[in-house]
């Protein structure tokens, strides 16, 4: 990095902090600062939903992920726009209607408070645990490549959030999100033209789609019945219409995004907005990954990405023969690209499979290199740091961008970072002041005491998800770990949400306890089976459901009162 | 538990404002069959490139 990647770096991210803080230092009002700008048109609203959704780990790890598996990720997201509809059509109507400034006081107004507190816990619980992770991601990544001290990194990201997220709250959220969102679009959009440019000549994207569909990066479709797959169109649309209605519609830190608004028009356009441009958006960063794939087959690359881990226990002669092995390795499966792409342009349809064979015989050979040099670095250290694909991207970055774009790059990752942590903090503050404390602690006279208490809170959790990030170990995988973290928690959440919804028969005793039971039994199975993960989504929302039916057919009625309340 | 309520919201049978849409279903179906586009432009992408 020289100093126009530092003046880029710190003037956009410090920037639009500043500016964001700058704008919001006046919020009085609890209503702004829970729930934002009551002018907010659709558009901040859907960048705002985007910018949340959107951590540094989405452009770190996604990438990482094309490189390593292809682009079958993409599945994941095939239930994002089914449940933004209903979202649109159930949920937005309903949380305007009741003027709530979170999700969890409409549990409390159709069942009881101990119901609400339940929806409100898991909500704290996941969430708080996964801002420490949204902080703490980008930073061992930065860090390493960089060697900038990880604690300083999570210590200054953590800060700089804080403060424009505790000063404006929800509105300061809203109106950084759409310059963070500017930011890293036009990163990635520039990274994407460079790695095309950076191809070899007369390869072009078509070329290196070719090279990376033969080399089984670049299917996008599953249909496999396979319950153990991850990743299929079956638990993209059913898992993944789980996840993401738990996370749309009862998860705060999204909820809080489109409630406020000018009207409910702007939130719903806001959220169609998402729907429509989610999954080409992570179509196209995924794509990055496979074209990063075929960039690394054709150019000098590590044997393992994560070099300041390699370097750390590559010290005796197995290093340096598996280096010597890979190197060597990479210029036969360099050949073999060029031989397939001449045989595929001679119209040989024997010659061409004859060189498909041999090039994916070489790439076999230089993943199995891959993996060995992986074992051997687990066997000389069983603490070392084994995956390196989330290292794939920040490794281009560096080593191909031109100065400023590199700055840009690494805006990228920090801008992504700050903005869902800063929607995180700004729902558990509001979640915690709402669902907890208001109820021991009627509305102050001067409104200007709730906003301080807010502040308060937001700034608490603000400091817990630092400390949870400077003193926790995570898993290698941390877009998963968040997806799985969010799967165990999310399916009950949900169920409650469905049952308040369409099930009025059932009272607040029968569905709290089955919540409870439900979300049991998904810890239990969690670690007791090996299941795809999406598929507790809608296990925990399902037990919720059937064991909250059963329960109310044997629990007394409810009271003709509590029906009055139902929402 | 909750302020007071917002003035009425527009019901679902009002028009979104949207140009080329009617009513919010009209929007949701829109989206839906884009949705399905993607997912069959996804599916002839893997069978031309796999």
């Amino acid at each position: 990095m020289n100093v126009t990647d530092w003046v880029v770096l710190l003037g956009t991210i410090v920037g639009i902090a500043a500016y964001g803080s700058w704008r919001t230092r006046h919020v009085r009002s609890l209503n702004t600062y829970l729930r934002g700008n009551a002018s907010t048109g659709w558009g901040t609203i859907g960048l705002s939903v985007m910018a949340t959704q959107a951590s540094a780990i989405t452009f770190l790890s996604i990438p990482g992920q094309g490189f390593e598996s292809g682009i079958g990720f993409v599945q994941n997201y095939f239930g994002l726009p089914l449940a933004l509809i209903l979202v649109c059509a159930v949920f937005l109507p309903m949380y305007r209607r009741l003027n709530v400034y979170t999700a969890y006081e409409f549990l409390g107004q159709r069942f009881d408070e101990k119901t609400r507190r339940l929806g409100a816990g898991l909500f704290l619980l996941q969430r708080g645990l996964a801002a420490g992770v949204t902080i703490y991601a980008p930073a061992i990544i930065i860090s390493t490549v960089l060697g900038w001290p990880l604690d300083l990194v999570i210590v200054c990201t953590g800060l700089l959030v804080i403060v424009y997220t505790v000063t404006g709250g929800s509105e300061a959220v809203a109106l950084t999100h759409k310059w963070q969102m500017a930011v890293i679009s036009a990163g990635m959009v520039t990274a994407m033209v460079v790695l095309l440019l950076r191809l070899p000549d007369g390869l072009g994207f078509a070329g290196a789609a070719h090279v990376a569909g033969a080399l089984g990066k670049l299917q996008a479709i599953d249909f496999s019945l396979d319950p153990s797959r991850r990743y299929t169109v079956w638990t993209g649309v059913f898992g993944g219409l789980f996840l993401s209605l738990s996370y749309f519609g009862t998860d705060q830190s999204q909820v809080q995004r489109y409630i406020g608004g000018a009207s409910l028009r702007e939130g719903r356009l806001g959220l169609m907005f998402n729907a429509v441009l989610k999954i080409p958006m992570q179509f196209a960063i995924l794509l990055l990954g496979a074209l990063l794939f075929v960039f690394y087959q054709l150019a000098p690359h590590p044997v393992f990405f994560n070099q300041a881990e390699w370097l750390r226990h590559a010290q005796d002669g197995r290093f340096r023969a598996i280096e010597t092995q890979h190197a060597s390795a990479v210029a036969q499966s360099q050949s073999a690209i060029r031989a397939w792409l001449q045989a595929r342009a001679s119209d040989d349809a024997a010659r061409e499979a004859s060189a498909r064979a041999a090039m994916l015989a070489a790439s076999d050979r230089t993943r199995a290199i891959r993996a060995e040099a992986k074992a051997t670095l687990v066997a000389a250290d069983p603490r070392a740091k084994a995956k390196d694909s989330d290292y794939v991207f920040i490794t281009f970055i560096l080593t191909q961008l031109p100065h400023g774009a590199v700055g840009l790059l690494l805006a990228v990752m920090f801008a992504a970072a700050l903005s869902s942590t800063a929607s995180e903090l700004a729902a558990l503050g509001a979640t915690t002041t709402i669902d907890f404390w208001r109820q021991r602690h009627p509305l102050a006279a001067a409104e200007a005491h709730d906003v301080r208490v807010a502040r308060r809170f937001t700034a608490l959790w603000g400091v817990f998800a630092v400390a949870f990030a400077l003193f926790a170990g995570f898993a290698e995988n941390l877009i998963e770990a968040i997806n799985i973290l969010g799967s165990i928690f999310y399916g009950v959440l949900l169920g409650l949400f469905v049952v308040a919804l369409f099930l009025r028969r059932v009272g607040g005793s029968a569905v709290f306890f089955a919540g409870v039971t439900a979300q049991a039994l998904v810890l239990v199975m969690y670690f007791s089976l090996n299941l795809g993960y999406l598929w507790y989504n809608l296990i925990g929302c399902a037990a919720c459901i059937a064991f909250s039916l059963a329960l109310q057919a044997v629990l007394p009625p409810r009271a003709p009162a509590a029906e009055g309340r139902a929402g | 538990m909750t302020d007071a309520p917002r003035p009425e919201e527009r019901s679902e049978a009002e028009p979104p404002d949207v140009p080329g849409f009617r009513s919010w279903r009209g929007v949701y179906l829109f989206v839906f069959g884009w949705f399905v586009l993607v997912v069959a432009l996804l599916t002839v992408f893997t069978a031309i490139f796999s």
